[in-house]
């Protein structure tokens, strides 16, 4: 659990992971395209993730995917969350996020 | 085959074999499958349904069985009149040992062009190898999430 809150600590990292939520199954270029980030870094970053597990890969064809693995973040959730807690929580989430929510 | 549309990953304190045994057997599955059923005989070719309350939710087909390391099985939804008409998709287990602890990889892929059985997937595999992880390690499954009553619908 220590290798997951580690990748987690870092805003790059977390924002490869946006990127697969947003798009799952993406090559290195194509997570690589629009990031501040060398390609090597990117690599970096998502050797960490894979090793936390929250990173998983394929090879479909000649390409290397990446998915968004969500398993590890549910056991953490599932550590501290109680099973009765789970619906106030979803409609904390949702206030904050209406309250929150921008005027466009 | 189109590239998959879901990957997920657990690592197991356990062994292939015992495994095997936890993705198959009616009994296993029921108690981390969020009170879901699968019975089959794993057979390629033989069907596999996946019921809760004596009621079928997936009508399944065996595509794959090489016990304890391949699994594959076509998955359709028949609980949803929608989902039911849809072509049905695939799901694929690959179990690779690691030591002292197994790696299982559960791929699904191939849903029909805006599929409404894949929006309700993706919360429904991570509850359930979680639960199946716990149950495994622990011998306690994780409790069923009440508030998702898709659980067993979903995966």
């Amino acid at each position: 659990m220590d290798d997951v809150f580690k990748a987690l600590a870092d805003a790059s990292r977390r924002d490869l992971l946006d990127r697969l939520h947003a798009r799952n199954g993406q090559s290195l270029s194509e997570l690589c395209d629009g990031l501040a980030m060398t390609r090597q870094a990117v690599t970096k970053h998502l050797s960490i993730l894979e090793a936390a597990n929250l990173v998983a890969t394929v090879k479909h064809g000649r390409e290397k995917l990446h998915y968004l693995n969500p398993v590890p973040i549910h056991q953490i959730g599932e550590r501290w969350i109680k099973k009765f807690e789970r619906g106030r929580m979803a409609a904390l989430s949702e206030l904050k996020r209406k309250l929150e929510e921008r005027d466009d | 085959m189109t590239k998959p549309e879901f990957v997920y990953v657990t690592y197991i304190r356990t062994t292939p074999e015992k495994l095997w045994q936890a993705l198959t057997d009616a009994e296993f599955t029921r108690q981390y499958w969020m009170n879901c059923t699968l019975r089959s005989d794993w057979k390629v070719g033989s069907k596999m349904t996946m019921e809760r309350d004596g009621k079928v939710m997936n009508e399944c087909t065996v595509t794959q069985s090489e016990p304890p390391y391949r699994l594959a099985f076509d998955w359709l939804s028949v609980f949803d009149d929608e989902m039911r008409k849809e072509k049905p998709s695939r799901v694929s287990y690959l179990i690779e040992p690691h030591g002292d602890i197994v790696k299982l990889t559960v791929t699904h892929q191939n849903f029909a062009e805006g599929s409404a059985t894949l929006p309700s997937i993706s919360f429904g595999w991570p509850m359930v190898l979680a639960s199946l992880k716990s149950y495994l390690e622990t011998g306690q499954a994780l409790p069923p999430d009440l508030s998702a009553r898709t659980s067993c619908e979903a995966a």
